[in-house]
């Protein structure tokens, strides 16, 4: 059930993103879903990749910080009311989300939502337990 | 006007018989009061009987920050603490404060000083004083004030930032004399431009006395064209007294006389420590001769100039100085506070998982000082939420604030980014256009 997310800081300066992206691609890596947080000096860029260790690795070299951090990701049917639904699960339980963020799959029938919890374990437990299908990192590198 | 005649234009001869007799005595005095002194000037080789003239003064050992950190807080005093009735104090390199003290009769030394200064600029009885150097532990605002009341002019204590107060009291009490330093009073003219104030219509400003930092002679039309008013230059540094080490004259606005009954000054090269050749250009050393509390025996300031010995138009004798034209080290003044990258790094250094790769950008937004500290963000301390990295760049935010008192914004940038160079890292890029 292990899942990480890569995190890279970047300063707002043009082609940094391009950069990333271009090493990763030289790399063979694929992005399975980003998200890029930002403020008015730097931003925060959450990348899930079908291999993080090498991701990390290419990232590092090139002189970049990467963090890592766990995350969870919830498979749901891609139709209205889907997210409301975990929302909901997280918010009965008092679990505070850092931040989500939300990719479809190919197929296009099901919605992929990767959140950043405090209480990981909590959080997968009374996921699993309201019936959502929680995705588990070999899952996610095969899609 | 020259405030005391006497002194002030004594001729060349017999001040330098004072300053030799008043040498003599000050060193007798350290090297009997300070161990440190002695010890130093025994491994130097040299007694107080070895000083029979003014030329002896070379053969003294040098004092510098270092020495006064070593020493800190009061193990420079040549009295006991009880007759110690002030202490100062200015930001040191480290964090720790180079602190002064003066008697009684230091106290009187200096407001005569100030007084001197004060005259010298044309301020006399009758005139409103509106002193905006900050009161406090900085020696500009009380050294100013002592002076301005020993002079008999009527003082408004009002220290510095309010600027919107500033000039309202300025309007409303007629305030003729602003003591500030030179960026504060481009400030105020900003804000009076704002506030549709015409100086030369609402106000009676006629002369401002302007110290504490760097200034230029552009910056120096811009304040007398801005405010109506003539712009003085005066030169002090706590340790060797405050302000009031050196003032210009209003006759000449030429160099700033060095009040040489009281200090003497010498050019140094900063590398070899020699005398350079007279009106060259080099570090600026004061050695006190009437300090009781806290005297200096050739402490290097680390300012870069020369001495002009060519007589003023005003009939003071003492030599003069230009304007200040650089520093031997990479103090920084921002806004009037003394800045050493090292207290940046060490404020860095106490934050964990922060490295000491920064760089501090100095800029001037219209007429204020600014400063913004770029710090790499490392994996320690990186995170994958905005809210820690904000959080962590506020941290350092407030720590600079409360060790160095001078607010700076900080940006947190990509590691590798702050060009890294071969020999001793560029950690300051001055924008300023002095």
């Amino acid at each position: 059930m292990q899942l990480e997310q890569i995190a890279i800081f970047l300063e707002n300066k043009a082609g940094r993103l391009a950069e990333i992206t271009q090493i990763l691609a030289e790399h063979g890596i694929n992005i399975r879903a980003m998200s890029l947080a930002d403020t008015a000096d730097f931003g925060i860029l959450r990348l899930i990749v079908n291999d993080t260790d090498r991701a990390c690795q290419v990232l590092r070299d090139a002189g970049f910080t990467v963090g890592r951090t766990e995350v969870v990701v919830v498979a749901v049917p891609d139709r209205p009311g889907g997210l409301a639904s975990v929302l909901n699960t997280l918010t009965e339980a008092e679990l505070n989300v850092e931040y989500m963020y939300a990719f479809s799959q190919k197929s296009g029938d099901t919605g992929l939502l990767i959140f950043r919890i405090e209480d990981l374990d909590r959080a997968r437990s009374v996921l699993q337990a309201a019936g959502h299908r929680l995705l588990s990192g070999e899952e996610v590198s095969a899609l | 006007m020259i405030w005391n005649e006497e002194y002030e234009t004594m001729p060349r001869a017999d001040l330098r018989a004072l300053q030799l007799e008043r040498l003599q005595e000050t060193v007798e005095r350290v090297y009997a009061r300070v161990p440190y002194y002695r010890q130093k000037m025994e491994e130097a080789g040299v007694t107080p009987a070895d000083i029979k003239g003014l030329d002896d003064l070379r053969r003294l050992p040098f004092t510098t920050k270092e020495d006064l950190r070593q020493n800190y807080p009061f193990g420079l005093f040549t009295v006991p603490l009880d007759r110690v009735v002030r202490v100062h104090a200015s930001s040191g390199t480290t964090g720790k404060p180079t602190v002064v003290g003066y008697t009684k009769r230091d106290i009187r030394t200096w407001a005569e000083l100030m007084s001197r200064t004060l005259a010298a600029a044309g301020v006399r009885r009758g005139d409103v004083v509106q002193n905006a150097y900050g009161y406090g532990l900085f020696t500009g605002g009380l050294g100013a004030h002592y002076g301005a009341e020993n002079l008999g002019a009527t003082v408004v204590p009002i220290s510095g930032g309010q600027t919107k107060r500033q000039i309202q009291i300025m309007r409303d009490f007629g305030s003729t004399v602003l003591l500030s330093t030179p960026s504060y009073a481009l400030n105020i003219a900003d804000v009076m431009a704002d506030l549709g104030v015409d100086p030369q219509k609402d106000l009676k400003l006629r002369v401002g006395v302007f110290g504490a930092e760097p200034w230029s002679e552009n910056m120096r039309e811009e304040i007398e064209r801005r405010l109506g008013i003539k712009a003085i230059d005066i030169y002090g540094l706590s340790e060797v007294i405050g302000p009031g080490v050196a003032a210009e004259c209003l006759e000449a606005q030429n160099g700033l006389h060095i009040f040489e009954d009281h200090f003497i000054p010498e050019i140094v090269d900063p590398t070899t420590l020699e005398p350079v050749a007279d009106g060259e250009a080099g570090e600026l050393v004061f050695t006190t001769i009437t300090k009781e509390a806290f005297p200096v025996i050739r402490y290097r300031t680390k300012d870069i100039c020369r001495l002009i010995t060519e007589p003023c138009v005003c009939g003071r004798s003492f030599v003069r100085m230009p304007k200040i034209t650089g520093r031997t080290d990479d103090m920084l003044i921002i806004r009037g506070v003394n800045v050493f990258p090292s207290q940046v790094e060490h404020v860095l250094m106490g934050i964990k998982g922060v490295e000491p790769h920064y760089q501090i950008v100095v800029d001037r937004q219209g007429t204020m000082d600014t400063m913004e500290v770029q710090v790499e963000v490392s994996e320690a301390v990186f995170s994958d939420e905005i809210k820690h990295l904000e959080r962590l760049a506020q941290q350092i935010q407030r720590d600079i604030k409360d060790l160095l008192g001078v607010s700076c914004t900080v940006r947190l940038v990509e590691p590798k980014s702050i060009q890294r160079s071969e020999g001793k890292a560029k950690r300051v890029i001055d924008k300023r256009q002095l």
